[in-house]
């Protein structure tokens, strides 16, 4: 500690210099933050979901419907607890960026598969009994500003009424929230009999089907079963556990964590180029007071632990900085979408790494000056 | 461990520096001793050796052959560390251009030796300002080096230089960069430091002025040492 303060000094000999490396460095872990938050956002439906779920689905591709029938037939099959379906419902809320999931579904065995969806048992009855009614999860119905009552106009993208329109209303019933943090609390379920009465053609068939296994070690068999059950059929299924087929729906995007990872690599590197180059410059500034300290009786390793705690100083008080704002902005403002992330936050094991990083930079943009400074010959050094 | 009151015993010296290909030889199997207590100016042209000698016998480089010994101990052959650690403990140093720090005030300059000791805050800060007061600057503890005289900074970097109360001082060219008034204040100081504390000092000066004030001068021209001037 009795260190600390020459050090400080040091810092801030040059205070432009040394602020300005230190944005720099802060605007680096702000950036971090955001795009561990959004890494998080592609994957954590990955994260949370049942290792006793699978989904089912067309063979073919997602958008092949299959049979409501197919329900029955699954229940038939040694293994499957429950078997619910659900549709892409794909409409649009006043304009497309105002994104977010609708489907139809059967409320109470859709609320018995998922419990993780905490709905107010009143509000649960309201939309059983409600033939329009729909629930939104939490961050949905904040977004726009829902409550309940209020009846919500969605204009259907694929789905076009009997009557000609694509005009869909539906009575807000219930919000949701969830019953863990990773929990999705974007979606918008509305009742499968008001969608099959009134859509003008696909009746009788569903997007998907979610199957609960009673047995999670036996899931792979269900899985097999149930594809068998259906082989050879028109609408043959490829089912998978809801975690791979939720990490395939990211991975259409691309690999997410490849692309972050990628940013975050260049935009590290060129910080330790940086923050590199601000070390480097202050040894060779300080090369005569460098000397002076060896002189008076500071050893080698002392000096070399010197500019190298400089160099973890001022990666840390950028870096730790930069964390904490990240934290601040995603706690306090959300989602800088506006909505369009199921989930968005920063999470503490990404924090932790946040925290080594700061470390690690500190050391590595600090290794060489710090070399050089230790390096240094006495009566060399002050000759210069 | 001292014998016959020697300090300071350097035997048979040679220094060779390298200049790409070229060796350059600035001592030539030189041998001093200096009695404890001694007031010593070493004098000569530019490029004699001078400096580089009282390099040597302060432990800031080491020698290509030859020994030195300080108080008994062989020094060119320690370990850096050791020798780092010798010097805090030993050698009290000032230079011409005072070195001292321009991001500290003049009491964290003086208790910059003081850092490597095990002293509490509160001793270290009594001992820097009793080394202050020595110099005459107990009202400068919290000026910075640019807003103190050449004089001034000079006093500085003997407060720094005896605050931990060295065997040996070590002073090269203290008053190079001083005028005369400020340059006599310095070495007023250097003697009262040496008659009154026993302090023994190695001066190394251009200024016949200046070694006037020393007990004994010795001369180095060609990396040689004489007692005489060399014409």
């Amino acid at each position: 500690m009795k260190y600390l303060g020459l050090i400080l000094s040091n810092l801030k000999r040059k205070k432009l210099r040394t602020a300005l490396t230190a944005l720099s460095i802060l605007v680096a872990f702000v950036l971090f933050g955001f795009l561990a938050a959004v890494r998080v956002a592609f994957s954590q439906g990955v994260a949370v979901a049942g290792v006793d779920r699978l989904v089912v689905r067309h063979k073919v591709s997602i958008i092949q419907f299959l049979p409501a029938s197919y329900g029955d037939r699954m229940h038939q099959l040694e293994g499957v607890d429950l078997a619910v379906h659900a549709t892409w419902f794909g409409g649009i809320y006043q304009k497309p960026s105002n994104f977010f999931a609708q489907m139809p579904v059967e409320p109470e065995p859709f609320l018995d598969m998922f419990p993780e969806y905490i709905l107010d048992p009143e509000e649960k009855a309201a939309w059983l009994a409600t033939r329009t009614g729909a629930i939104v999860g939490r961050v949905t119905a904040e977004r726009f500003g829902w409550k309940i009552g209020d009846r919500i106009p969605i204009q259907a993208t694929i789905w076009n009424k009997k009557d000609g329109t694509r005009a869909w209303e539906f009575d807000l019933v219930g919000i949701y929230d969830g019953a863990e943090k990773g929990t999705d609390l974007s979606g918008f379920f509305f009742r499968q009999d008001y969608f099959e009465e009134a859509r003008a053609w696909g009746e009788g068939n569903v997007g998907w089907y979610y199957v609960r296994v009673k047995d999670p070690d036996q899931a792979a068999q269900v899985a097999q079963a149930i594809d068998a059950e259906f082989a050879n059929s028109p609408a043959e299924t490829k089912s998978e556990p809801e975690g791979a087929f939720v990490q395939g729906f990211a991975n259409q995007v691309g690999n997410i964590a490849r692309i972050l990872t990628a940013i975050l690599a260049a935009v590290f590197f060129t910080i330790l180029l940086i923050a590199g180059n601000t070390m480097a410059q202050t040894v060779r500034e300080r090369i005569s007071e460098l000397a002076v300290l060896k002189a008076v009786g500071f050893t080698d390793r002392a000096v070399l632990g010197l500019v190298l705690g400089e160099s973890c100083l001022l990666t840390g008080i950028g870096g730790l900085l930069g964390l904490a704002l990240a934290w601040v902005l995603i706690t306090v403002k959300g989602d800088p979408t506006g909505g369009a992330f199921p989930v968005f936050y920063f999470p503490i094991p990404d924090l932790v790494i946040g925290i080594f990083l700061v470390v690690v930079l500190g050391v590595v943009a600090g290794i060489l000056p710090s070399v050089q400074a230790q390096r240094l010959q006495i009566a060399d050094a002050l000759r210069r | 461990m001292r014998s016959n009151g020697l300090l300071v015993d350097v035997k048979g010296v040679d220094k060779v520096f390298r200049r790409g290909a070229e060796r350059i030889r600035v001592l030539r199997g030189l041998d001093v001793e200096i009695p404890e207590g001694e007031f010593l100016a070493l004098m000569g042209p530019s490029g004699s050796g001078k400096s580089t000698l009282l390099n040597l016998i302060g432990g800031l480089d080491r020698p290509s052959a030859g020994q030195v010994r300080v108080a008994g101990l062989r020094i060119d052959n320690l370990s850096n560390r050791k020798l780092a650690s010798w010097r805090a403990r030993h050698v009290g140093l000032v230079f011409q251009f005072y070195n001292l720090l321009p991001v500290l005030n003049a009491a964290r300059n003086v208790e910059l030796p003081l850092l490597l000791t095990g002293l509490k805050s509160k001793d270290r800060k009594r001992r820097v300002e009793t080394a202050l007061s020595l110099v005459g600057l107990s009202h400068r503890l919290k000026h910075y080096p640019r807003q103190l005289s050449g004089g001034e900074q000079q006093r500085v970097g003997i407060a720094r230089a005896i605050v931990t109360d060295p065997t040996l001082l070590l002073c090269d060219e203290p008053t190079g960069d001083l005028d005369r008034k400020s340059g006599d204040e310095v070495l007023e100081l250097l003697q009262t430091l040496n008659t009154e504390q026993g302090k023994t000092i190695v001066i190394v000066t251009h200024d016949p002025h200046a070694a006037a004030r020393a007990s004994r001068t010795l001369y180095l021209d060609r990396g040689r040492l004489s007692e005489e001037p060399v014409e």
